[in-house]
């Protein structure tokens, strides 16, 4: 059958179930149960503190079959799901589902569970290229890897979708009886939102640490209420794969230029004013676009209300300099934003849920007005691919993509035209995440294409100086440039279920022939 | 136009692309290209097409050409390919 955005996707698929095809972004709103939840009572005098993860494995029963889940805070320098499934391996137990928030390079030694059917399933929100997604790609994994969005995951959580057996959550630092906070510590990370939901909803809840602390661990982010068992382990994290370095505003004049024009239209089409809202990735061209945003607010002398998303350095200085009021916070990228969320009580930290579930009673996505997004491609209906390469092999997912997108009054995507010799503006994208309804303009090098839906944005900016044009135009362009690339060839088998964050299917990625 | 020596143009840079001619004792124009999957999978014959037509362009009849491509563009390939069949022509 195909779905709304024209994607040929089964009915069925083995090992995942019945297709709920996507139907349109704003399709599936309304009321909604939440799924309930199974959990042992404490006791006064109950100790939760155990000595090793393998006797806490004891503890919850681990067996064939369960489902255990994984936060992305400490990016790639995290050790606890390797150390997890290292101990799950040993045992001889298999036919796991790892439901990872992320999955870095950090986390190869998964191939090899993958190859022998200790994990059987994954479901992820943000991968890196790498090897478990190159191991994805070519279908080595049992089941389809199902790709989710950012809010989209913990919406599976609380709806049920994803029923969690055991989440394990690194915690820089604990208590004994469970309280954890991620702003101390020597793997400090800053907030620990993606592994929310999470504590909410598994069946059992570790906290894994390599700090413990006397009762109680304040500034407590996720509460003894929630979690079974504390194990201590040597180290949690390697801290240079936790925070980035300084992530910097690019110095390549073709994002210095797209950033420009990006900042441009937002000014165009009066963005820039009193209250706003604005999110931006922690890429070169992002920064860039947030460098030439601050411009405009000085200069207008206008003060936001918040930014939000994955936290920079950058993005705290400009709470600093008071450009916006506020900060919401999924994520800390560097050091600074850490030390920030840790003493401002202007920085707020957010849970997924919060951040971009489309179920709940409203996501802060909801309340951005303006989006910047990048792409691997676009297609000339305005979806875009984030989670395959041009040939087909997976290179990331959703993450906050297609929450953000859906959330947001100016849905911004900035690219270069083309990525070397690749297109990005192409008649189709390999795979689509977001859907082009959500998407309103599309800034490259070459020019600036508008969403025809977005008639209000196309008159805001016809008597302005800027190069719009058709997106037809655009993928022309791109096209000359690079030639007409040949078709890649697929097989039949589904390798990954691209969700959207409804939890309908938008897209399926198949084995690259 | 008669192959003389080894000779390179071009770098292992972004967009670039490093090309190496020598003389082919085996006679005709041979042509390696080593570039991303994703590049070979979508490209590698019209780059192939850009990098023959160069060298018959060029009127060379025997040569092995390298392409080592870091996302060249064809305009990149022409060029690189002329400027190292050239400084091997010397």
């Amino acid at each position: 059958m195909k779905n709304s955005v024209g994607r040929e996707i089964p009915e069925y698929i083995e090992s995942y179930g019945q297709v709920k095809p996507f139907d349109g972004a704003l399709a599936n709103y309304g009321e909604r149960t939440k799924t309930s939840v199974k959990l042992r009572s404490v006791k006064p005098g109950d100790n939760k503190l155990v000595e090793t993860i393998d006797e806490v494995l004891d503890k919850v029963g681990i067996r064939d079959g369960m489902t255990v889940s994984f936060h992305h805070h400490l990016r790639n320098g995290d050790f606890v799901l390797n150390l997890v499934m290292e101990a799950i391996a040993k045992r001889g137990v298999k036919d796991i589902t790892v439901a990872a928030t992320g999955i870095f390079k950090i986390h190869e030694p998964l191939v090899d569970y993958i190859k022998s059917g200790i994990v059987t399933g994954i479901s992820v929100n943000y991968i890196a290229p790498g090897p478990v997604a190159t191991a994805i790609s070519k279908g080595l994994l049992k089941k389809p890897a199902v790709l989710m969005s950012h809010g989209g995951r913990p919406r599976a959580i609380e709806s049920g979708d994803l029923h969690i057996d055991v989440a394990f959550i690194a915690a820089p630092t604990a208590d004994s009886y469970g309280n954890m906070n991620g702003v101390q510590g020597k793997a400090a990370c800053g907030t620990l939102a993606y592994a929310v939901s999470d504590a909410q909803y598994a069946d059992h809840v570790v906290a894994v640490t390599d700090n413990l602390v006397p009762y109680p661990a304040c500034p407590i982010e996720i509460s003894q209420d929630y979690v079974d068992y504390v194990v201590k382990v040597e180290s949690i994290g390697d801290p240079n794969g936790i925070v980035s370095g300084t992530l910097t505003v690019t110095k390549d004049p073709v994002g210095l230029r797209i950033a420009k024009l990006a900042a441009q239209v937002i000014e165009a089409t009066g963005y820039i004013k009193e209250g706003m809202s604005f999110q931006t990735g922690a890429g070169g061209t992002s920064l860039a676009v947030a460098a030439e945003v601050r411009r405009f607010m000085k200069e207008k002398n206008v003060v936001g209300s918040f930014a939000a998303g994955g936290i920079t350095g950058y993005m705290v200085d400009m709470l600093n300099d008071g450009l916006f009021r506020s900060l919401f916070d999924v994520q800390c990228f560097d050091l600074k934003a850490i030390a920030s969320m840790r003493d401002n009580p202007k920085h707020q930290k957010m849970s997924g849920s919060l951040y971009g579930n489309p179920h709940n009673r409203g996501a802060v996505v909801n309340n951005l007005d303006v989006m910047i997004l990048g792409a691997t491609e676009i297609d000339t209906d305005f979806n875009v691919n984030v989670v395959t390469g041009s040939d087909g092999i997976i290179i990331g997912a959703s993450g906050g993509h297609n929450d953000t997108a859906a959330g947001s009054k100016l849905a911004i995507v900035v690219t270069n035209l083309t990525k070397g010799r690749l297109p990005v503006v192409k008649d189709q994208v390999t795979t689509v995440t977001t859907p082009g309804e959500t998407i309103d303009v599309l800034v490259t090098e070459r020019g600036i294409a508008v969403n025809p839906a977005r008639q209000d944005l196309i008159d805001k900016l016809k008597d302005t100086d800027l190069p719009i044009v058709p997106i037809e135009e655009l993928k022309n362009i791109a096209e000359r440039l690079t030639g007409k690339p040949e078709p890649i060839e697929f097989s039949d088998q589904v390798v990954a279920v691209v969700q959207y964050r409804d939890g309908t299917v938008i897209d399926v990625v198949r084995k690259p022939l | 136009m008669k192959i003389n020596k080894a000779a390179q143009a071009g770098a292992l840079e972004s967009s670039d692309v490093l090309v190496t001619v020598e003389p082919n004792p085996e006679g005709g124009i041979k042509i390696e290209l080593e570039t991303k999957r994703v590049i070979q999978k979508q490209f590698s014959k019209q780059i192939e097409k850009v990098i023959l037509e160069t060298a018959e362009q060029s009127g060379v009849e025997d040569v092995l050409i390298k392409a080592q491509d870091k996302g060249a563009l064809d305009y990149t390939f022409r060029a690189r390919v002329q400027a190292a069949l050239q400084r091997a022509s010397i």
